[in-house]
């Protein structure tokens, strides 16, 4: 039964490429140049959608980006499936598949149509009023919502497109490529701007490229023939970027604007491969000149929203444009001279206008006069009041509209008919352009809100800017370009047109009807279903600024974000309050503008792109040896090496036990290193630590500990004097950026007299660690020429030699408690270090060991990871670590807080050592502790920072921090678990070796 | 996305920098000659206004250079940039 609705051939249609499709399992066909929507209405298939709250049968409405009921699902079930998409806005190819959304089991009896029969008793807030007693039934209510809401269904396996981010720089960016956008662009470029213009559509000319109204003209020409040529003069012009296809989705402060660019959304299948489907480009120009004209309003009636109700200009455009018709039998209703121009397009092309239905009086324009000698009827001062058809409009009803435009009178007429085209005049879109922070003001007399205070550097032309007649577009936009360019001449000095002049507009925001409103179903936004007695009620409610009354009906807040709607929603709300629509406002126009996939806004940011990783020199080895891996900061490390399917815990057993009894070898390259050369380095390590160092003898090295100037803990590591001058500061390995940071920062600007340099080597370096009492003899093998002896290269002390002919620096210091040696060589020499120490090492069973027993045996020996056992709160006396606050300095980073009332106190979480009762029991790190279980409420003392089980002690230790644990030393405390109480002892944090003895072994 | 005139690099992207807090904020000369109350008073006590308020910024991503901005935060109009130890222009 479908019938074929093309009325004549248009040169944008190519019907020599016949294109086959699917709609909701059924095949169409359409023609090259097709969207998906002017495809279907050429089929005569007007039912596309149902709406999201009362499930009624919606159509196509609009031939636009702003469309609020046509969306579809794009290739449902497949990987490249996209819910929400505009049928407007999709251009038919070969094989494209699409499908209704929000009904079930489909669209021609969608279950969820019982809301719209319950509607009475689905008022605005509904949700909100219903479903919040008693609370506790959330979640079982939750459950049905989810089901019967929804719109599209996202997809659930990975997508398969590429996605692309660009940067552009351009002199001037035009947005919007109708009449307006195109002479703009034009002349910026002619005057040597490097101009960017954009379209969202894939062919220039916006809506003046199918103008017909032949009482138009430029230069004498039609003006959609005066422009096709401007359009090919384009393409000579130097300096001049043209994108179509390419949506502006954010306009930022400084004229950064993100803008949307679809590369393959209109090829088939096959061709979309290995392509980049979308390309976010991010846009810094110098100016903007935003064109981006104007949307036509609907008008709200009753049964507003019935498919085969279209905006006046969405049914010229698929006449004019698509050759299509959208109906047999044609109504239309407006409110100002637009719909006579489609109304006589329609006529012109043989297609049936049964009548135009004007709440105004008369009109004097010459295209009405011209529409009265076509014969068509018009009913003046009339409204329509109601509408018929379930699926499909099949009629309307008009009546007589009072003087004063407030009820309606006399008899109901009937017209048969099933497409009425809307015609409510014009709204700027200024989306963009408040996105950016500029303020609009209301135009009383043409009732839009138009820009006004621009506060970047830009314009707004066109329509966009309240000049809707072709005459006043050209001239102002002439005037516009000389002054914002800064130009003399234009090529529109001498351009001429005639026009049609009468622009008369009857505007009523809400229309009467012969019911009450109670009873009538007038759509303010269709997506949402808020109707204007929904807005009414809000305002009952109490609720008075715009904000609220959105979020409470919903109005506005649908995928097109009320770009058909809002006007009304603010008109009906102004007439309500009495308040004029000048001083309500609007509500804040949020990006994108249209919007965007997901894949647009990561680009390239996906899988292992998603963040940058680094990697150390002898990466690969750890992967060879099958290492795991953890993340540490950016950084890739070796967490530990299972052999022969050991787990994690018998891999670190082994690897510990093998560090302390012989030799085990750690990759430390991700240690942050800092180079600080300069004449007052010293000066400036005893500023940032909080220990001594202008007595550190060169070649020797020193642990220090980095606060903030709150006192709190912030870093920790070795930091040996190469030189009078020169220093190497080790960092932790997530704190390095950090670290230098916070160092440039004072010395530029609270030292700037200082003669210091910082410069991060952290990635020129690698760091082996040789660890365990055969590390000596490792290392002896690899540098037989140097004295390792305890007087020639004690603890703490460091020594510059070569092994063969690389050059290596050689600190003996211990992160384990053990004999231990840390051998940095240029990176590129790393894993050849890595291996000599491997090979070397054999004879000893030399073991690789990482993260994971690093920290087991550094927590042996109480030694504390920044950012592990410190959060921040705590300060060094916290740590107990007294020892390394230097009492002599005059000053340090942090040394004030030090003594402030609160850093002060006795009661502050203290870093303890824990045991518990049963050895065998390891505490879970982050477990609270209490002193007792039968208190309510308990008072958390702290809790477990680090825990492990060292096979060396063959028991359990922990760290923790505990509230005046200081002073608990063989305290018994609790953890209290999900199943179970662990007891614990307060302990001495350094369970190993406390003598230190082992550090000579 | 602010485009920052950084004073030792030019014209950049915003997302090169790192903003660090109020300027002109000089760390006490002698910190154990001042009181808790006092102390508090440089550490913690910081302006978040709604208008010109001044700032110190870092081009972390660049030069790794201070210098300090003065922004309107109702607008977030920039309105001059100077080096760190410069007295701030007259408006």
């Amino acid at each position: 039964m479908t019938k074929n609705l093309r009325v004549k051939s248009s040169e944008y249609i190519d019907e020599t490429n016949r294109i086959s499709f699917k709609f909701n399992g059924k095949t169409y066909h359409g023609f090259k140049g097709d969207t998906l929507a002017s495809a279907l209405l050429a089929n005569n298939v007007h039912l596309v959608g149902r709406s999201f709250k009362y499930h009624r049968p919606r159509g196509i409405m609009t031939s636009g980006s702003e469309e609020p009921n046509a969306i579809v699902q794009i290739n449902p079930g497949s990987n490249r499936t996209e819910p929400n998409v505009r049928a407007t806005e999709v251009e038919i190819y070969e094989g494209l598949e699409a499908s209704s959304q929000n009904c079930w089991p489909n669209v021609e009896f969608d279950i969820g149509g019982i809301n719209n029969i319950l509607s009475p008793f689905l008022p605005a807030g509904f949700y909100y009023k219903t479903f919040m007693w008693p609370a506790s039934f959330w979640e079982k209510y939750e459950f049905f919502i989810r089901h019967s809401a929804g719109l599209g269904k996202s997809p659930t396996s990975s997508d398969p497109d590429i996605y692309d981010h660009r940067n552009i720089h351009c002199d001037v960016l035009v947005v919007g490529a109708g009449i307006s956008g195109i002479l703009a662009a034009k002349n910026a470029a002619k005057n040597n701007f490097k101009t960017l213009l954009v379209d969202e559509k894939n062919e220039l000319g916006g809506s003046t490229i199918y103008e017909n109204n032949e009482f138009n003209k430029i230069d004498k020409n039609a003006p959609s023939e005066w422009l096709k040529k401007e359009i090919e003069e384009l393409k000579n012009i130097k300096n001049l970027e043209i994108k179509t296809r390419t949506s502006v989705a954010a306009y930022h402060q400084y004229n950064y604007l993100l803008a949307r660019e679809n590369l393959t959304d209109h090829l088939e299948i096959k061709d979309k491969t290995n392509k980049i489907r979308q390309r976010l480009l991010k846009i810094r120009a110098r100016k903007v000149i935003l064109a981006t004209g104007s949307l036509e309003r609907p008008l709200i009636f009753d049964n507003n929203d019935r498919p085969g109700i279209m905006l006046s200009s969405a049914v010229k455009k698929y006449s004019e444009f698509y050759g299509v018709a959208c109906g047999s039998k044609n109504v239309f209703f407006t409110n100002n001279d637009s719909a006579y121009e489609s109304a006589l397009s329609l006529h012109n092309k043989g297609i049936n206008v049964e009548a135009i239905i004007d709440i105004r009086n008369q009109s004097e324009s010459k295209i009405v006069k011209k529409v009265i000698e076509s014969g068509i009827k018009i009913y003046w001062s009339h409204s329509i009041v109601d509408t018929d058809g379930y699926k499909r409009l099949n009629s309307v009803s008009v009546m007589k509209l009072s003087n004063d435009g407030t009820s309606v009178t006399g008899n109901k007429i009937s017209i048969s008919c099933n497409c009425l085209g809307v015609a409510g005049g014009w709204t700027p879109a200024v989306h963009l352009y408040t996105q950016s922070g500029s303020k609009l003001k209301f135009d009383e007399e043409k009732q839009i809100f138009l820009p006004n205070q621009n506060t970047s550097e830009q314009i707004s032309v066109g329509s966009c800017d309240g000049d809707f007649k072709i005459d006043e577009i050209i001239t102002n936009l002439n005037k516009k370009l000389k002054d914002y360019l800064n130009i003399n001449e234009t090529d529109l000095d001498n351009t001429k047109v005639e026009i049609d002049q009468e622009n008369s507009k009857r505007n009523i925001w809400l229309l009467p009807s012969d019911k009450p409103l109670g009873k009538t179903k007038p759509f303010v936004d269709y997506q949402n279903d808020a109707t204007a007695k929904d807005i009414k009620l809000a305002l009952r409610e109490g609720f008075r600024s715009i904000e609220h009354v959105k979020r409470y009906t919903t109005t506005g807040m649908g995928t097109d974000q009320g770009k058909l709607g809002n006007m009304h929603a603010l008109g009906i709300i102004a007439d309500t309050a009495g308040v004029k629509m000048g001083e309500l406002g609007t509500t804040t126009f949020r990006p994108p503008y249209t919007p965007l996939t997901f894949g647009t806004i990561v680009g390239r940011n996906v899988g292992k792109f998603f963040d940058i990783f680094r990697r150390t020199p002898m990466n690969d080895w750890h992967v060879e040896n099958k290492a795991e891996f953890e993340n540490v900061g950016q950084w890739k490390r070796a967490w530990y090496y299972p052999i022969n399917g050991e787990t994690m815990h018998q891999a670190v057993q082994r690897e510990s036990k093998a560090a302390r009894e012989s030799a085990g070898i750690l990759d430390a390259s991700t240690l942050g290193k800092i180079d600080i050369q300069g004449s007052d380095a010293s000066e400036f390590l005893n500023r940032v630590y909080t220990n001594a160092w202008s007595k550190l003898a060169i070649g020797k090295c020193r642990y220090g500990l980095m606060l903030n100037e709150d006192g709190m803990v912030y870093d920790d590591g070795v930091t040996t004097r190469l030189g009078e001058n020169h220093y190497i500061m080790s960092t932790t390995t997530g704190g390095a950026a950090n670290v230098l940071g916070k160092l440039e920062d004072y010395l530029q600007t609270e030292w700037p007299e200082l003669d210091v340099y910082l410069t991060s080597v952290t990635d020129h370096y690698a760091t082996v660690s040789l660890c365990g009492p055969n590390s000596k003899k490792i290392l002896k093998k690899i540098t037989p020429d140097l004295d390792l002896s305890d007087e020639n290269f004690p603890h703490m002390s460091f020594k510059e030699t070569n092994i063969g002919n690389i050059q290596c620096r050689i600190m003996r210091i211990s992160f384990t408690g053990e004999l231990s040696f840390e051998i940095n060589v240029q990176a590129s020499y790393g894993k050849d270090l890595w291996e000599k120490c491997m090979e070397a090492g054999k004879e000893f069973n030399i073991t690789p060991y990482g993260t994971e027993t690093m920290h087991l045996l550094r927590a042996e020996k109480g030694f504390i990871i920044v950012g592990q056992d410190t959060d921040g709160t705590m300060t060094p006396i916290d740590l107990q670590m007294d020892w390394i606050v230097s009492k002599k300095k005059y000053d340090f980073i942090g040394k004030r807080s030090l003594y402030r009332s609160d850093t002060m106190r006795e009661d502050r979480k203290q870093l303890v050592g824990l045991l518990t009762d049963d050895p065998n029991v390891v505490l879970e790190e982050g477990a609270q502790i209490v002193s007792e279980l039968n208190k309510s409420p308990v008072e958390m003392l702290g809790h477990v920072t680090s825990s492990y089980f060292s096979p060396n002690l063959n028991k359990s230790i922990a760290l923790a921090v505990v509230r005046g644990g200081k002073d608990m030393m063989g305290k018994k405390l609790f953890v209290p678990m999900e199943n179970k109480n662990i007891n614990v002892t307060v302990a001495n944090p350094v369970f190993y070796d406390a003598k230190n003895e082992r550090l000579n072994a | 996305m602010f485009l920052i005139n950084c004073p030792y690099c030019g014209e950049r992207d915003q997302q090169e920098f790192k903003a660090g807090g109020e300027a002109h904020i000089e760390r006490p000369k002698e910190p154990t000659e001042l009181s808790d109350d006092e102390w508090a008073e440089y550490l913690f006590m910081r302006k978040n206004i709604k208008g010109v308020q001044f700032e110190r910024w870092n081009h972390t991503h660049g030069c790794r250079k201070w210098f300090n901005m003065i922004r309107d935060t109702s607008n977030d109009e920039i309105k001059a940039i100077y080096k760190m130890g410069e007295k701030p222009p007259s408006q």
